[in-house]
């Protein structure tokens, strides 16, 4: 309860402070499942991902590639699918029900790209598509950079060498 | 007019003489359907862009209105609108169409009603004898503005609203038979430190609240004076905290009904993509230009307490940590004898 009906002052929108109007507030928004959220990040992501070894194993198995050659069609393979079902229309009502689940594969970074790019297209090429196609995706980009620059360098500092495992 | 508070009463019986709306197919599905005037089957409005779909609405609303009051777009006086976009660049459009002088306003979601009291004002004071009013919106122009892409993938929250694919016209003036504009409260911007863009309905419950509670000290009037109070578009989130509020403020809202816009234009069960419920200028607008004004007509309603919400966010002010700073304009419409 907020503090102003406890000191039996008259309620007041104007004396109401911004801590005691959350209280309030908060009682009426509905809870977020995380929990519900997380399984289905968890399965639906998890399932993308298999979709990815499906993909990999069958290139590996149909064109006689080893399991790196097979990764890079495996990866285009699946930004294609992600186009496709954005430019239907139909990614962003599955990722309403995966989350993170379809946000966090490589099928949600093309997503990103590839609504932007839809959605830019009536501001023209240079402005429009070109401009706006990283908006999203740009912050990842940038991150991820980072994050690899900060990874490297505690490699290069306590001397692990990166070594590829073939 | 007499001025009391922040309200103001009109003496000389301004009336909307006129009303129509268009709708795009989600608000056709809705409860509401058979109240308005043209539906879209398509989302773009068989427009290239989303920001001509928008405007088209809006064009078509006015167009339509004109028709129906038995006018032609000569004869319209001033042109009293606005919408969500930047520079309310749908609306200023719309009016190059139109041809009439423009007064542009800005009021986030609260454009319908504010609006509506500006085209009343004028017509109330002898400054225009026709004055239309009207706003609109989009579900795609909002998104790509204020959010995400319209395609893009994000996992929108319980509390998240859903833009009204829509616009509203009302042609108000002295002679005719419609519902008189008997007094209007013009809100002041509140703001209690809500950040969440998409729970946008306990942000503006607190405009809601005090703009209601406003109208009922200045009016001296009860709640249950009133056969219906809605407000533009709290939703189902919003729409409880502004009861409570207006309970503990010791607003009598038990007398009468309290709806909100944001509940009516969607079938709550059925479209359940619309999360919390509707929003945008387009909400209030169809919702009280086409549902209640029929009702009204048919004497179903006789007098009418319309509470437009708007949320006063920009991209800008949101992504910068600032909070969302809300308003309310109450428009109340009376049925004669």
């Amino acid at each position: 309860m907020p503090a102003s009906t406890k000191k039996g002052n008259k309620f007041s929108l104007d004396n109401l402070s911004s801590q005691e109007y959350k209280s309030i507030a908060q009682k009426h928004e509905p809870k977020r499942s995380i929990f519900k959220n997380c399984i289905l990040a968890f399965l639906i992501g998890g399932a993308i991902c298999l979709l990815g070894q499906a993909i990999q194993q069958a290139f590996m198995a149909l064109f006689d590639m080893s399991t790196q050659e097979a990764s890079s069609p495996t990866v285009a393979v699946l930004i294609i699918i992600s186009v496709i079902l954005t430019s239907c229309g139909v990614y962003d009502k599955f990722a309403q029900v995966a989350g993170a689940g379809t946000a966090v594969p490589v099928t949600g970074f093309a997503n990103s790209m590839c609504s932007a790019a839809l959605e830019h297209k009536a501001e023209g090429y240079v402005l429009g598509v070109g401009a706006n196609m990283f908006k999203l995706a740009g912050s990842v980009i940038v991150f991820g950079t980072v994050a690899a620059f900060f990874v490297g360098l505690v490699y290069a500092i306590f001397g692990l060498e990166g070594v590829h495992h073939q | 007019m007499r001025l009391k508070g922040q309200t103001w009463e009109f003496q000389a019986k301004p009336r909307i003489l006129a009303s129509a709306t268009v709708v795009g197919p989600e608000e056709g599905q809705g409860p509401l359907a058979s109240d308005f005037d043209y539906i879209y089957d398509n989302l773009e409005i068989n427009e290239k862009t989303w920001e001509k779909a928008e405007r088209k609405l809006l064009e078509q609303a006015s167009q339509l209105a004109v028709v129906k009051a038995g006018l032609t777009k000569e004869k319209i006086q001033f042109f009293v609108g606005g919408d969500l976009m930047n520079q309310i660049i749908s609306s200023t459009f719309a009016a190059r169409t139109l041809g009439a002088p423009y007064l542009g306003v800005f009021g986030a979601c609260s454009t319908s009603m504010e609006s509506l009291a500006l085209a009343a004002l004028l017509v109330d004071s002898g400054a225009a004898e026709l004055v239309l009013a009207g706003t609109t919106s989009h579900n795609c122009t909002a998104e790509k503005q204020f959010r995400y892409p319209t395609e893009y993938g994000s996992q929108k929250p319980p509390t998240a609203q859903y833009t009204v694919t829509g616009s509203g016209c009302g042609i108000v003036g002295k002679k005719g038979n419609g519902p008189v504009i008997a007094r209007a409260t013009i809100g002041r911007v509140m703001d209690l430190g809500i950040k969440d863009p998409f729970n946008m309905g306990a942000a503006m419950a607190p405009a809601a609240a005090d703009t209601i509670e406003a109208h009922f000290r200045d009016t001296g009037l009860t709640p249950g004076h009133y056969d219906l109070v809605v407000t533009g578009d709290l939703a189902s989130v919003g729409l409880p905290i502004a009861k409570e509020l207006l309970q503990k403020a010791g607003v009598r809202m038990e007398q009468t009904k309290f709806g909100d816009c944001g509940l009516m234009v969607y079938d709550m069960q059925k479209q359940t993509y619309v999360r919390a419920g509707g929003s945008g200028c387009g909400c209030s607008a169809v919702v009280t230009y086409g549902h209640l004004l029929k009702k009204m007509t048919n004497k179903e309603l006789k007098k009418v307490l319309v509470v437009a919400t708007g949320a006063l966010l920009s991209p800008l002010s949101y992504q910068q940590g600032e909070s969302i700073p809300c308003i309310a304009h109450a428009v109340a419409l009376e049925m004669e004898d």
